[in-house]
């Protein structure tokens, strides 16, 4: 059994967990709950939710072309939403900030605007622990464009391979698009180191932060990368709005994604003319109401201090690293010490299948996942077809992480792998 | 949620050693299936003879009920009419659709029975007709093949 006395914090857990009612809810058989899926959707505290109550109930109008007062205060609010998120990622200029409805489409965008500019004998370069919204939409490109994908490898401790970036990294590549921390093996990638040699061959760097924005301070004036793409619901902000950043001059220079209202400059019968970013690539009504709880998001993180979630999260990951080790059977998918680890642990238990394992510690009130996490490339990389995955927050606590030791014991004596 | 009323003796016996697994020859149509939210795959071959189920083979990675499901579907199909495996089918899907509110006739569901306790466990629904929408899916091309031969 792990020893509660290796753990510490700088959060004072009580008190965050008090701001997340659904974290004292009870599940079926009288159990507390126990929710490690955070970096397939986190939990919101009420000073989000309340946000959006507030937004609907009060303000609620649509925004820009309202001319009337609910218009201006609906079209404040998003745009506030704008400028809290700009500040939280350390964007040189809120007109960096293209909110998209998730990061899926962040990264479509990314790959449809510059996949334009493509053609036979380019180079896109991804990896392969990429989450498939990095992969699927650069492979439309590639198919569109007559662009050829080729991905860095994966190592066997289940760090980035790099060994071969020089013959990955030519003139011919055009895009280097990467995760920052890997959401099946919790790697954290040298965006920076990458980027360098990426820029140094004329290439756009996209990177794909969706579990490093969570996770850690994050100031893309200094990171290297051109475009980066994240989602609000796992920054304990609503579904329904992600974010795409990118360079003021990059994002001037690229095509429309989606046309509609907004995005246009002047409509004519014969053509159209652009609005200028970000509004060129927000088409339609945008996510109003998710923009204001999104900053009332970042709000409630930076008012914790995102240093002290990084810290919490390497103390958590730590802990949960030592506590897994102990379950006889267990093998770590990727990293397997707390070092440039993110918070999501994936692993595989002998004799159990992980929806087996999912279904088990369900059963008891832990909420994990399991499946191949979107990223069936790198299971297959570590000849596993599924993998059951812990993911931690602001949130988690060291006795969720015992009951998930624990509740791994009780899935191995019920399925008597001993 | 009764953990013992989805993991049932006989599901963990065809889980552990499941009837029919492993391809064989000869065989008329082999198909491959996929859940894509969870990953588990199945190949499965199917062998007619007119409108009997002469042979069914699988290969599968996925978990225990995907698995068992597969192995419990082989048995209640081979030897009987096509017509009859669908009609089972509907029988099982019904069941598994029941939330929990069907008697299962154990007649003709037979091991069938023992995925009752599934239906109370929406996410694990999916993973019990598998390998019945591979065998569907492999019969229903099998049987078009026979035709498209027999008109040729």
């Amino acid at each position: 059994m792990t020893d509660a006395r290796t753990f510490s914090s700088p959060l004072d857990l009580q008190s965050v967990r008090a701001d997340f009612p659904i974290l004292s809810r009870e599940l079926a058989g009288g159990y507390p709950l126990v929710y490690l899926d955070s970096a397939n959707s986190s939990q919101k505290p009420l000073q989000v939710v309340q946000a959006i109550e507030d937004h609907y109930l009060k303000h609620n109008a649509n925004v820009a072309r309202a001319m009337h007062q609910l218009g201006a205060e609906a079209t404040a609010a998003y745009e506030g939403g704008r400028d809290k998120v700009a500040a939280f990622i350390g964007a040189p200029s809120r007109d960096e900030i293209v909110f998209t409805k998730n990061a899926s489409e962040a990264l479509n965008l990314a790959a449809h605007t510059l996949g334009a500019s493509l053609k036979p004998g380019d180079v896109v370069v991804v990896s392969e622990m990429e989450h498939h919204s990095n992969i699927v939409p650069w492979q439309l490109a590639c198919e569109r464009t007559g662009a050829t994908l080729k991905w860095f490898g994966v190592t066997e401790d289940g760090r980035l391979d790099l060994s071969n970036i020089d013959e990955l990294l030519t003139e011919q590549t055009k895009v280097v698009a990467l995760t920052w921390v890997s959401n099946a093996l919790g790697t954290i990638n040298p965006i920076t180191d990458i980027a360098a040699k990426a820029h140094a061959v004329g290439a756009t760097v996209v990177v794909d932060a969706s579990q490093a924005v969570p996770q850690f301070p994050v100031d893309v004036s200094t990171l290297g990368a051109d475009l980066l793409a994240f989602t609000g619901h796992k920054v304990v902000g609503p579904t329904g709005i992600g974010v795409l950043w990118g360079r003021y001059d990059l994002l001037a220079s690229l095509p429309p994604f989606l046309g509609g209202g907004e995005m246009i400059e002047i409509v004519r019968m014969t053509g159209s003319t652009y609005a200028a970013p970000p509004a060129r690539f927000e088409a339609g009504t945008p996510p109003i109401a998710q923009a204001v709880g999104l900053g009332a998001a970042v709000d409630y993180l930076s008012g914790i201090g995102m240093d002290k979630i990084a810290a919490h999260e390497h103390a958590i990951v730590e802990y949960a690293l030592e506590g897994l080790k102990t379950v006889p059977g267990l093998t770590i998918l990727g990293p397997t010490d707390a070092e440039n680890h993110g918070g999501a642990i994936s692993f595989a238990l002998d004799g159990v299948h992980p929806h087996d394992v999912s279904t088990v510690l369900d059963t008891r009130g832990i909420a994990v996942r399991a499946g191949h996490h979107c990223a069936r490339p790198v299971h297959e990389r570590f000849g596993m077809q599924s993998s059951t995955r812990a993911s931690f927050y602001l949130y988690t606590t060291p006795e969720e992480i015992d009951a998930l030791v624990d509740g791994l014991g009780f899935v191995r004596s019920y399925f008597k792998v001993d | 949620m009764q953990l013992d009323s989805l993991y049932q003796e006989i599901i963990l016996d065809h889980y552990r050693t499941p009837h029919h697994a492993g391809l064989a020859d000869p065989y008329d149509v082999e198909v491959h299936h996929v859940n894509p939210s969870c990953g588990d795959e199945v190949t499965l071959r199917v062998e007619l003879d007119g409108d009997t189920v002469t042979a069914v083979t699988h290969q599968s990675v996925g978990c225990s009920i995907s698995q068992a499901a597969t192995s419990v579907m082989s048995d209640l199909v081979i030897g009987k009419p096509v017509a009859e495996g669908m009609a089972t089918y509907e029988k099982f899907l019904e069941l598994m659709q029941g939330r929990g509110n069907v008697e299962p006739d154990e007649e003709v569901l037979e091991d069938g029975v023992a995925f009752a306790g599934v239906a109370q466990f929406p996410a694990r629904v999916k993973c019990a007709l598998l390998g019945w929408s591979a065998w569907r899916d492999a019969t229903a091309q099998a049987l078009a093949a026979n035709e498209g031969a027999k008109n040729a």
